[in-house]
């Protein structure tokens, strides 16, 4: 028995966000907590406006707003790619498109909005 | 070590029977008795109409696949004497697949998932067996050796909660052995097989529980084999796409 040929899953398109998201919050996550809740508080103590200058300047910099843009953008379609199929695999009835538009919209918007700050500083 | 324990047998005899029920026996065990012996005590001495499938003993046929305390296990594999502790042990067929009889269940669904991704060498051109083997070095067996381990038992499909809601989901086995032979230096199907891997009840089914994983009595890491799928559909999608924008056909 053979089956005809399936239609093509789109799926990759989103666990594409998903595996970067992941990768970089693997890779980046860490690092990041270290850096902006330890290392750079303890280093700037003494001059809180030349900390916020530095942090500002780097933001404003193309690649540092890049960067700064990849890391909440991929994390917001991991976050929801992993809360979309967590919702299918606790059964809750909820039809699979809706919750993938509710889902990836809210990652998208979060991230244009993410984009508009950045763009904006 | 040894002793007696209450197994109790979910019992199914279609031409009787309008529903499942339960029947128990006293089952005395020593150290080496296994599920599966234990059922062939009860076939030969409490009540031979007991049906269930077996052939090997020894964990390579994959026929004796059964819910052990509502864990999908070979009856082989087995023992007794892990549940020394225990009430009883409760033996029901596999999950997620049709009950034929007694413990036996329809493993038909499963067998045609399996021969959906054409899980065989296929090479694009015959060769004459003049032309000699096609060899291969360890370091390419080694890439999907593990995966080869497979004998179709079917408990990572009872394991498997997307089979149990979607049964047109090709699952754990099929899309291990379509890795399998993908992975072969030796084949040249992989063509074939992508378009099953890529589609909705591909790869993309499953959502990495990990419980198929689990359950394997060969180890064979279902759940792994098809997230290595996934990384070779995703793959396939992006050439395609490319295809797709210089004008090419949908593949």
């Amino acid at each position: 028995m053979t089956r005809s040929l399936p239609r093509r899953s789109q799926e990759p398109v989103a666990w594409s966000l998903f595996g970067a998201g992941g990768m970089l919050l693997a890779f980046l996550g860490p690092a990041l907590v270290l850096i902006t809740l330890l290392v750079l508080p303890a280093l700037l103590a003494d001059d809180v406006a030349a900390g916020h200058a530095a942090v500002l300047a780097a933001l404003r910099h193309p690649l540092g707003a890049l960067l700064a843009f990849a890391g909440l953008s991929l994390t917001f379609f991991h976050t929801l790619h992993r809360l979309c199929h967590g919702l299918h695999d606790l059964h809750v009835p909820l039809s699979a498109r809706l919750v993938g538009w509710v889902g990836y919209g809210t990652a998208t918007l979060l991230s244009l909005l993410a984009g508009v700050w950045l763009l904006g500083l | 070590m040894s002793g007696s324990l209450k197994v109790r047998v979910q019992r199914y005899r279609p031409e009787e029977d309008d529903a499942p029920w339960w029947q128990s026996f006293e089952v005395p065990w020593s150290e080496d008795t296994s599920v599966l012996d234990a059922l062939n005590h009860i076939k030969d001495v409490e009540d031979g109409s007991l049906s269930y499938r077996w052939s090997c003993r020894m964990a390579i046929c994959g026929s004796c696949g059964v819910m052990v305390n509502d864990e999908p296990r070979l009856g082989c594999k087995t023992f007794l004497r892990h549940y020394a502790d225990a009430d009883e042990i409760v033996l029901r067929p596999l999950e997620n697949l049709a009950v034929e009889r007694d413990l036996v269940s329809d493993i038909d669904p499963m067998l045609a998932h399996i021969e959906t991704v054409q899980p065989w060498l296929q090479r694009e051109q015959a060769e004459a067996p003049e032309a000699g083997e096609t060899l291969q070095t360890p370091v390419q067996m080694a890439r999907y050796e593990s995966f080869s381990h497979c004998i179709n038992c079917g408990l990572c499909y009872a394991a498997c909660p997307q089979f149990g809601r979607n049964p047109d989901f090709l699952g754990p086995a099929a899309l291990t052995l379509a890795q399998r032979y993908n992975l072969d230096s030796r084949d040249e199907g992989r063509e074939a097989r992508m378009p099953f891997l890529n589609g909705e009840d591909g790869v993309w089914a499953c959502t990495f529980v990990g419980y198929c994983s689990d359950v394997c009595p060969k180890d064979v890491d279902p759940a792994a084999a098809i997230n290595q799928g996934k990384v070779a559909s995703n793959v396939n999608y992006a050439v395609n796409l490319f295809r797709l924008l210089r004008g090419g056909d949908d593949a």
